[in-house]
């Protein structure tokens, strides 16, 4: 890859620091895994406001809810898979109460890699998605993360959840990139499709769009790293304007991206949706950008795969 | 602690309330046709001395930053909890007769929209992680308010209760209090059957807690449990009060079908309200 990769978590771990110095309300929890999350950075900083809980998922989410209800802006991390364990604690004392807990997890999707499938979550987006209150974000790098932690601190109050992962990502955003809420981002427009993506997913469908241009393709390319809420008007958008989508991302095709959007575009302007991803399936070990490859959601299968959504016949009448 | 002198009258003041708090159980849950009154029977009397002595808490000031917090990790013990915080003044008792209502603020399990409630619950297990996170805080401002939590014994079947009790130790929180109403009962019937504990004060004491074992009918021994609770130096403590399962009504005592079935009939509602002297 030309474009120079920056870890996310690690930009997570010092955007802790610098919160911490200028908030004494900045509280962090992790499980026993402050050195891969990175929270450990902060925790050396800030030995008194830093809680490591141990391997008890449930203990740390419920302590972070009674954090929060004392009026302390919470951060609680551990690898994405076990934090689904604590779904109910969730649930029922952080979504419930409404509480000021950020939950940044990381190691989410395939990119674990060689842990293998009991590592790799590919359900989360979904199941943090439907719980009342909760807002979802998956920074696109490490530009996008370091925005997004300093606005859920200074600007919100509510339950987050946010999507890092194990490997570095390139970096796409301008060093001066500031996150605005519900806004996706268009790194490249087109007319002849969109591609609407999360993650790392988005740098992937930054290089097929390259490939396609040359093809004669002209693919937009959106980074919609707010899942919930969504850019609605960016969904309806792109649906009118290319009446083609192509969603792409490192997690399920079900209930994550690519499902709320084909609700977006059902309910407002019904349009071509084809959503890349996970089907039904576990993930695998491997080196993490060879199982791209092995799930068939690497560059070519997204150039593939657009090319077949431009070739498809429109089934819908454009409205206007 | 022996030097404690509580006067019989309040005593028996304490005990009056308590009796207040079992006639509007009872009657909340028959006007409600559902609800749990066999766990609020038991606790009755535990709540009635948090709030009405031990608990440093103010009705017309309920988000006061000092004071003391109560969880109520047990959260289907809501018609007993309700009736407590009304009788202590944080609402109008008229509003217990819409328990469990459509538009009533009062849900069916705890619910933190109620003046005086601090955290929702109603999912078992998870109420004494709150109350670490809350005595965590009151470490970190330097506040030396205390955290209550009360738990039921089927509860001691979730594995968060115990995951928590690792992070009290840890966290040497001795600003936490757990109140264990130990009424033996459950949902399908004795805890001794559905999932027996060997040894709950042995259990407790070996996750580093102080161990506390009362009477949890017994004022004067709720009193001076939660007094010697209060002045732990460096451990949390626990308090196995031993309580009876649908207290003070002969057909609910210790029978799991009133864990969380309001009285039967007409007939069974006028009985359970003539033994508490309600009628």
């Amino acid at each position: 890859m030309e474009t120079k990769s920056e870890s996310l978590r690690e930009a997570y771990g010092n955007e802790l620091v610098s919160l911490g110095k200028r908030d004494p309300n900045v509280v962090v929890l992790d499980a026993d895994l402050s050195s891969s999350t990175r929270t450990g950075i902060f925790g050396k900083e800030f030995p008194d406001r830093f809680f490591n809980m141990g391997i008890s998922e449930q203990s740390m989410v419920t302590a972070a809810a009674g954090l929060a209800l004392s009026g302390k802006k919470v951060f609680a991390s551990t690898f994405a898979v076990f934090l689904m364990r604590t779904y109910e604690q969730i649930r029922q004392s952080v979504c419930y109460n409404n509480l000021d807990v950020k939950f940044v997890t990381t190691h989410a999707g395939i990119t674990v890699g060689e842990d293998g499938a009991t590592h790799q979550i590919i359900e989360d987006i979904g199941v943090m998605a439907g719980l009342p209150h909760m807002s979802v974000i998956v920074p696109v790098d490490a530009v996008e993360t370091r925005s997004v932690i300093r606005y859920v601190h200074d600007f919100t109050v509510t339950p987050y959840y946010i999507r890092l992962t194990r490997e570095k990502f390139p970096v796409l955003n301008d060093a001066d990139y500031e996150y605005v809420p519900r806004k996706s981002v268009t790194f490249k427009d087109g007319s002849d499709l969109a591609i609407i993506g999360c993650g790392v997913m988005v740098s992937f469908a930054l290089q097929a769009a390259k490939e396609l241009k040359s093809k004669g393709i002209d693919a937009r390319v959106i980074n919609m790293s707010s899942i919930k809420p969504m850019d609605r008007e960016a969904v309806v958008k792109a649906a009118s304007e290319t009446g083609r989508i192509l969603t792409v991302e490192e997690h399920s095709i079900y209930n994550g991206l690519g499902s709320r959007v084909a609700e977006i575009v059902g309910e407002e302007y019904p349009a071509l949706v084809h959503r890349m991803g996970m089907r039904d399936t576990f993930g695998k070990s491997g080196k993490s950008w060879e199982l791209f490859d092995y799930f068939h959601l690497g560059v070519p299968d997204i150039v593939r795969s657009a090319e077949s959504v431009f070739r498809e016949e429109k089934r819908f009448e454009s409205i206007s | 602690m022996e030097q404690l002198i509580i006067p019989e009258t309040e005593i028996s003041r304490y005990a009056e309330i308590a009796r207040q708090v079992r006639i509007n159980t009872i009657k909340m849950v028959y006007a409600a046709s559902s609800g749990h009154p066999g766990g609020s029977l038991s606790a009755a009397d535990i709540l009635t001395v948090l709030y009405f002595r031990e608990m440093n808490i103010n009705p017309v000031e309920p988000d006061d930053p000092d004071r003391d917090r109560f969880i109520l990790s047990k959260g289907h013990a809501s018609p007993g909890m309700y009736s407590v915080l009304s009788l202590r003044g944080f609402f109008p008792l008229e509003l217990l007769k819409d328990f469990r209502r459509l538009n009533s603020k009062l849900e069916g399990h705890v619910h933190k929209g109620v003046p005086g409630i601090e955290s929702s619950t109603g999912s078992l297990g998870q109420g004494l992680g709150v109350g670490v996170g809350m005595a965590l805080a009151a470490k970190l401002d330097k506040k030396d308010y205390h955290v209550f939590v009360m738990i039921g014994d089927g509860e001691l079947e979730e594995g968060n209760i115990w995951e928590s009790m690792m992070a009290g130790y840890k966290f040497k929180l001795n600003n936490l209090i757990v109140v264990l109403d130990r009424n033996g009962v459950q949902l399908d019937g004795k805890t001794q059957d559905v999932m027996p504990l060997h040894d709950i004060p042995g259990m407790v004491k070996s996750f580093g807690w102080n161990v506390i074992e009362i009477d949890g009918h017994d004022i004067r021994q709720i009193i001076i449990a939660l007094e010697r609770a209060k002045s732990s130096k460096d451990l949390p403590t626990f308090i196995v009060a031993h309580t009876v399962k649908g207290k003070g009504v002969s057909y609910m005592e210790g029978n799991y079908k009133y864990h969380g079935s309001p009285p039967a009939s007409e007939k069974e509602y006028h009985q359970a309200l003539k033994e508490l002297g309600g009628e």
